[in-house]
């Protein structure tokens, strides 16, 4: 019988002959954890009876979440992750190299991995056609120590992708609207595979994107094939090396098959509190809101800002509206300095932050006060997730969101708004 | 065999809901982050909670991100299991892996206050306030195992390795 993607890689790497349904254990490429979880994952290994990591080298720690500190007690949990990672010889991202979950597919990820990450949004790494998904601390320490964990194969949803986007309309309306569609726990245990003509013109930065909301719709993880796109994104970033072609079987077995028409698609946001409800930018248009921000690991990627920042060129945010924008990675902000992003967002009024997640930890750089509304390129909306429960905050694209920083309101993209 | 009273809660009770962003500076310092459990979903838990409660809740409990420390304050609170209709997939993984059972049932018919009874072993859950009896699918072996345990730590500290075979 035909294998899934998701099929592909647990059997390849398990050395099982496996199909949906079925426990394997499955020998990890890469476990990481960040400053948030890291605390807690160590004290569970401490605590395990292993006396070392397994492969130190590829187990990685990221301080990214809140960063630089805000607090002592944040400080403090930093200080552990670092000195842990120095112990034991594991390599270390520092305050302001970026969201684990980018450093991640710009350095390590590659085409039929099995990561593990000690953060919901691991499935990122499904862009390069890696099988990648999130787990709590105590998996994390386990996989840590024995280079290894469990894993349930998953049964597939396709998602099928035919047409041509319309302009001003991106990888995050998709995503937005397939998570509408399934709704919040619709392919909870699943696997999201996207495959479909439009692949083929889907850039990794868009991939990415889509993979990296594959939680929000309940999925253990987001893939995509890995082809011609995933070739030239890996020979730019100088590691052409790590390229093997990937694909599911003709004859895979799906759960489901979910056809998406992208020349139907439209602006789309998601709204207060729960990722599922998505209407078209239409619906809520002129909703005022306090505060937009462009960033974190959904859409913090060069192509994002570049999006961003043509639409503000020139331009200026609206005074009673405040723009917060967080390069996804130290790469990506000097990539955007380079050309000239970041001082177009500085022209128009932003405050640019230092690569990281920013606001969307809800701790720092852009706490919400009462009654206060966001408009945000990241990937949850949850009630209290910008750190104030008594605010509320509104997923979009990074073109929605530029063009509501400039009007103050809640406004589509110029160019759809022109088609 | 398990006995308390529900606490019923709604659907969709995110990771954000049970351990708020706002309190990320006392992750480190699980006794104090737990005075703050579900805070934003019932600004009364804490109070009102007694060992051996259960949480009762609807839909995709616990969706959301992979922080642990949403079971362990819940387990920390006196909370004996949560039963909902779904969870959400790596608060499951969290809970039984810190020791703390997660029930899947139907949970329409049990209202706030009811004292329950269940039998993990046998799949039973007794409503003893309404006389109801309803049954639930056992967890899956893997999960059952590493519940036995009291958690993946006990499990890994006896046994040094994953001892599953790969099954359908």
């Amino acid at each position: 019988m035909g294998k899934t993607l998701a099929e592909k890689i647990l059997s390849a790497k398990s050395g099982v002959d496996a199909q949906a349904g079925d426990v394997v254990i499955a020998p990890m490429d890469l476990v990481f954890a960040h400053d948030v979880g890291g605390p807690l994952t160590i004290q569970q290994f401490r605590q395990s009876g292993l006396d070392r990591l397994a492969h130190p080298e590829s187990t990685p720690f990221f301080l990214d979440h809140c960063v630089p500190a805000p607090r002592r007690e944040l400080a403090n949990d930093q200080k552990l992750v670092r000195a842990f990672a120095s112990e034991n010889g594991c390599p270390l991202y520092q305050v302001g190299d970026g969201i684990c979950h980018q450093l991640v597919v710009e350095q390590w990820a590659k085409p039929g991995d099995v990561i593990v990450g000690g953060d919901s949004h691991t499935c990122t790494m499904g862009g390069l056609g890696a099988f990648a998904t999130g787990m709590g601390s105590t998996d994390i320490a386990i996989a840590m120590g024995l280079g290894k964990n469990w894993l349930r194969v998953p049964e597939s949803f396709l998602i099928r992708i035919s047409g041509r986007f319309p302009a001003g309309v991106g990888a995050k309306d998709l995503i937005l609207h397939v998570i509408g569609l399934l709704t919040a726990e619709g392919a909870t245990y699943k696997a999201l595979e996207f495959g479909g003509e439009s692949l083929k013109t889907m850039t990794m930065s868009q991939r990415l994107t889509v993979a990296n909301m594959a939680v929000e719709a309940g999925a253990k993880t987001g893939l995509f094939p890995s082809d011609e796109v995933t070739r030239s994104y890996l020979e730019r970033l100088g590691r052409g090396k790590c390229f093997q072609p990937l694909g599911p079987d003709p004859d895979a077995v799906y759960e489901r098959v979910v056809e998406i028409d992208a020349e139907k698609l439209v602006p789309v946001v998601a709204r207060p509190h729960a990722v599922d409800q998505v209407v078209p930018v239409s619906e809520v248009e002129g909703t005022r809101i306090d505060q937009v921000f462009i960033g974190s690991c959904t859409n913090g990627r060069l192509e994002d800002l570049a999006e961003a920042a043509g639409i503000l060129a020139g331009k200026s945010i609206n005074p009673r509206t405040r723009l917060i924008v967080a390069p996804a990675s130290r790469s990506v902000y000097l990539e955007a300095m380079a050309q000239g992003y970041l001082k177009t967002f500085m022209n128009a009024g932003a405050a640019i932050v230092n690569p990281g997640c920013a606001v969307c930890a809800g701790v720092h750089q852009g706490v919400l006060a009462e009654d206060e509304v966001c408009l945000s390129t990241s990937n949850r909306n949850f009630k209290g997730r910008m750190g104030n429960p008594d605010s509320r905050v509104y997923l979009a694209s990074p073109a929605t969101a530029a063009a509501s920083a400039i009007r103050g309101t809640i406004t589509s993209p110029p160019r759809f708004a022109a088609g | 065999m398990l006995k308390g009273r529900a606490i019923k809660l709604g659907n969709d009770i995110s990771t954000d809901l049970i351990a708020p962003g706002r309190y990320m500076h006392l992750r480190n310092n699980l006794p104090e982050l737990a005075k703050h459990a579900l805070e934003d979903a019932d600004p009364d838990f804490v109070a009102k909670v007694k060992a051996g409660d259960f949480i009762v809740a609807g839909k995709n409990f616990g969706l959301g991100s992979s922080r642990e420390h949403a079971p362990l304050i819940i387990k920390m609170s006196g909370i004996g299991a949560v039963i909902a209709e779904s969870v959400g997939r790596i608060f499951f993984r969290n809970a039984i892996n810190i020791g703390l059972p997660v029930i899947i049932a139907a949970t329409q018919g049990i209202d706030d206050g009811n004292e329950l009874e269940i039998d993990l072993a046998s799949g039973t859950l007794d409503n003893l306030s309404s006389g109801a009896k309803l049954n639930f699918a056992q967890l899956p072996p893997v999960m059952l195992q590493i519940l036995e345990e009291g958690g993946l730590i006990p499990y890994i500290r006896k046994f040094g390795d994953l001892q599953f075979q790969a099954k359908r």
